[in-house]
């Protein structure tokens, strides 16, 4: 059963010489074109060929060793259902990107900066996912990592965007280094890099709690896990949109896919604490990620906050997951870690939609300001509808796909009290509260992203000038959208389709849902709870349709135009409106204090005097002070330093390999 | 093994190891070139001993290349491109004699010390050999570290390269194909440092290897 997956492989190496290709010819005028559409074929085709795998049996497994790579190991890949499910979140979100490309990539202004990566950084996730040793593992995750470095830096005339492109590099290279010592831990002794070793060896408790905690720096600082997440806002946005989404929909599950790989298939059994650990990072991830969203007026930034709440809530169902695993409850485990991958799924549909979303803005108005947006439903209604999907779906509202994922994770929430450690039954239920918190803050987030750019009157001449965008982005946007909306009326599909990664890694699912009468989802059993999509679905469309005829039909048929989010001003300039940092004041005041330090202070003018007063807020975020500059700082500081070995005479290199082999040798001759 | 053919190995492995030395105070590139020539007269030397007490007829092959191309090609090419290039009277150590004496006498004492801390079990005689080897290596090293003379860096390096021979054939059992493509990519490392000279001799008028650092703008 080598076949699929060599199959497989043939897939990154297709995009690979794409990107050869596109270094080649990107300054032709048809570049754009070739190369999104070349990327697009391939991701269909890979996932066609996971598709027809896991049509026929979902289970199976394919691996196949090249002859590349570490002596002994060589370069190893595999196909399980863990991958397959990944591959799927991965090549989904590509080929949608590149239908999105396709018409986005023509305003690129600089597209030898982003052709020829773009293939590579699709290859890197492929290889990634697919990789069955801890070698090819990290060759495929570096890959990954300097090929997004890349497309960060597209736009480096920018100040701004190079700042964000260092920082990106220097958090790239530290999770690289913790996951090479997390593999090198787990190889042991005896230095077996291939996964199925590290499979068969269990390490001691100490071992596996330095990899846990390895793994958490590793994977967790791509994925944007608190306090390591200060880059993924500086980085995510920087980046053109559409690589944007790939970033920040794709290859942070990229991240949740190295994670759950170690932690859950190669480490073995965990211990009870280990849950404790993840539940509390994913907690405390979800509820600062989401209130750092609310705080923002640039729409990507805004975005790549939100994401890192997201991962709070997908590590946080993965924290418990753990937990139940280690107390032998695997339905229960098998119900928190199929919400988790349902949450990666959902996650990936969304966030990239909000992101076509915004760059979508971004070509029609020329702006990621909320300030200076506005109105845009006017302007831009296909985006501003597909856009409001997006919303409703990531503030988990039904009928939509988001809900479904997060019921599911307050289900698995609530079967806490059965675990038997008192420490998980007190923190289960905190970290629960923090994730309904976060939900809730969630929806508020995206009220203000939505009712700041689309909803009002336009606040700058660009945001009244805008117009539709071209027909391969909407179309890619509506996919997405189409796809929120089945996942969320449907979710008994995805549930089954998960099952064999739960079964795999568990050793237990979910009940069989698509059995259940009326397409409900039952995740434990009927008698408890159980939630139907399609039903909320169609009750939410009769009634809205009901009740927009019964407005149409008994009130006026004119179309009126008053001021929308007028507060009180009549005829008030568009300045007077609501803005976005206006909105989100009041949660500022209630949580600014303690997790940004914010202060607010007000300048009156003297009286009599006719200058405006004003506000001003200082906000900081504290891990950037208390994790970055740091780290940051030393790294600044050991490379000035080093930078002079590169100025050396001829005769000095030599005489510091000299010196070095003579301590070698001193070292060798003195040890006892 | 009789005490005369262990004490003769000896006797050129350790004389090999007082050419070395020799190199270190030469501070004129004639001078240095010929205890080069010597140096590889009596390796040629120590491995046809060698061959005779191992039995092993190949290694007179080996000795015949070290005693051609190494007593007698490259020092006669190396004097060619000296006068050529018209810097025989340049004298050009970077490090005083005496300092380089000192660590050239520590460097033996760490290469006695470790061979004979971790060849425990061997032959007594590959040990002696061994520990030579390392000795003359290290030394060659300290040659190249402590000229500014591409020419006398050249030399250095060869001088090295002998010491690897002499490792090489005092194991028994090392099959002759090693050392001849030891030999030859000594032989064409020799070929390109030459053509290099030339090249940097042309651009710069020197072979001052400082010369290149002047010219990238360094300060030294």
């Amino acid at each position: 059963m080598s076949s699929t997956v060599a199959l497989l492989l043939c897939g990154p190496a297709a995009l690979l010489a794409t990107a050869i290709l596109a270094a080649a010819v990107s300054r032709l005028a048809a570049a754009t074109r070739l190369v999104y559409g070349a990327a697009l074929v391939i991701s269909a085709t890979l996932l066609a060929i996971v598709a027809s795998h896991l049509a026929g049996n979902p289970g199976a497994v394919s691996a196949t060793t090249l002859p590349l790579g570490l002596p002994f190991t060589g370069a190893r890949f595999r196909l399980d259902g863990l991958s397959a499910f990944f591959l799927v979140v991965v090549n989904l979100g590509g080929g949608i990107t590149s239908l999105y490309g396709l018409g986005y990539g023509r305003h690129e202004p600089a597209p030898h900066r982003v052709l020829p990566f773009y293939p590579a950084f699709l290859a890197g996730m492929n290889l990634v996912v697919l990789a069955d040793d801890a070698f090819s593992f990290l060759l495929s995750w570096e890959f990954m990592s300097l090929a997004s470095w890349a497309l960060v830096m597209a736009h480096h005339r920018d100040e701004a965007n190079r700042r964000a492109g260092t920082i990106y590099l220097v958090m790239a290279s530290f999770g690289t280094l913790a996951l090479l010592l997390a593999f090198g831990t787990l190889a042991g002794p005896a230095g077996t890099y291939a996964f199925d070793a590290m499979r068969t060896a269990h390490p001691g408790r100490f071992a596996a709690g330095a990899v846990l905690v390895l793994m958490l720096l590793g994977a967790g600082s791509k994925a944007g896990l608190v306090p390591l997440h200060a880059w993924l806002p500086l980085a995510h946005p920087a980046a053109p949109s559409h690589v944007s989404a790939l970033m920040s929909g794709i290859m942070t599950k990229v991240a949740v896919y190295g994670f759950i790989r170690v932690v859950f298939d190669l480490l073995g059994e965990p211990a009870w604490w280990s849950g404790i650990a993840v539940l509390l990072i994913g907690g405390v991830t979800a509820v600062l990620g989401i209130l750092h969203a609310l705080m923002e007026k640039d729409l990507k930034r805004l975005l790549a906050y939100s994401t890192i709440e997201n991962i709070g809530v997908i590590f946080a169902s993965l924290g418990l997951a753990l937990a139940f695993k280690a107390n032998a409850m695997p339905s229960a485990a098998a119900l928190a870690f199929t919400a988790a991958l349902f949450h990666v799924l959902n996650h990936s549909f969304f966030k990239s939609l909000l992101f076509f979303g915004a760059g979508a803005v971004l070509t029609a108005a020329g702006e990621r300001d909320m300030e200076k947006l506005g109105g845009l439903i006017h302007r831009l209604p296909v985006t501003s509808f597909v856009f409001l999907v997006g919303c409703v779906s990531i503030s988990a509202l039904p009928p939509f796909n988001g809900f479904a994922s997060e019921w599911l994770i307050f289900q698995a929430i609530l079967r806490s009290p059965e675990l038997p450690q008192w420490g998980l039954k007190v923190i289960v239920p905190a970290v629960g509260g923090m994730l309904a918190l976060s939900a809730a803050l969630a929806a508020a987030c995206f009220v203000k992203a939505f009712g700041i750019t689309f909803l009002g009157r336009a606040r700058s001449a660009v945001a009244e000038r805008a117009r539709e965008v071209d027909r391969w982005s909407l179309a890619a946007m509506a996919v997405l959208a189409a796809f929120c909306l089945i996942a969320g009326i449907l979710p008994g599909l995805v549930i089954d389709g998960l099952s064999p990664v739960t079964l795999s890694l568990i050793g237990d699912r979910m009940p069989v849902q698509m059995a259940e009468p009326w397409l409900s989802i039952v995740p434990i059993a009927e008698s408890r709870s159980s939630y139907n999509g399609l039903l909320v679905f169609v009750f939410i469309a009769v009634s809205a349709s009901l009740a927009a005829f019964f407005i149409h039909r008994f009130a006026s048929h004119a179309l009126r135009r008053g001021i929308a989010w007028g507060c009180g001003f009549d005829e008030a300039v568009p300045a007077a409106q609501y803005t976005a940092v206006s909105f989100a004041q009041p949660i500022r005041r209630v949580f600014g204090g303690f997790a940004f330090r914010a202060r607010e202070t007000v300048e009156m003018p003297a009286p009599g005097a006719l200058e405006p007063a004003r506000l001003k807020v200082d906000m900081h975020d504290p891990a950037w002070e208390i994790f970055y500059q740091p780290i940051t700082g030393a790294i600044d500081f050991a490379t000035e330093r080093l930078n002079h070995l590169q100025f050396l005479t001829i005769r000095r290199y030599l005489t510091l390999v000299f010196v070095y082999l003579v301590i070698l040798l001193l070292v060798l001759a003195l040890w006892p | 093994m009789n005490g005369l053919t262990f004490d003769i190995a000896h006797l050129l492995a350790g004389s090999l190891v007082l050419i070395s030395f020799m190199m270190l105070y030469q501070d004129r590139l004639f001078a240095l070139i010929n205890v080069f020539a010597l140096h590889a007269v009596v390796l040629a030397l120590s491995v046809a001993w060698q061959a005779y007490i191992q039995d092993a007829h190949h290694l007179y092959i080996t000795a015949g290349i070290a005693l051609v191309f190494k007593a007698i090609v490259i020092p006669v090419g190396l004097h060619r491109i000296i006068q050529r290039l018209g810097i025989h009277r340049d004298i050009e150590t970077a490090v005083g004699i005496g300092p380089t004496m000192l660590a050239g006498i520590g460097l033996v004492t760490l290469s006695m010390v470790l061979m004979l801390r971790v060849t425990p079990e061997a032959d007594p005689l590959a040990r002696e050999d061994l520990a030579f080897a390392l000795s003359i290596i290290l030394l060659g090293l300290l040659v190249m570290v402590t000229r500014r003379n591409a020419v006398s860096q050249v030399v250095g390096f060869m001088s090295l390269e002998n010491g690897l021979v002499l490792a090489a054939t005092g194991a028994k059992g090392m099959p002759l194909v090693v050392e001849i493509s030891v030999a030859f990519s000594i032989l064409i490392a020799f070929i390109v440092i030459g053509v290099f000279l030339f090249r940097i001799r042309e651009r710069f008028d020197s072979v001052d290897v400082g010369a290149l650092d002047d010219y990238r703008g360094e300060r030294r």
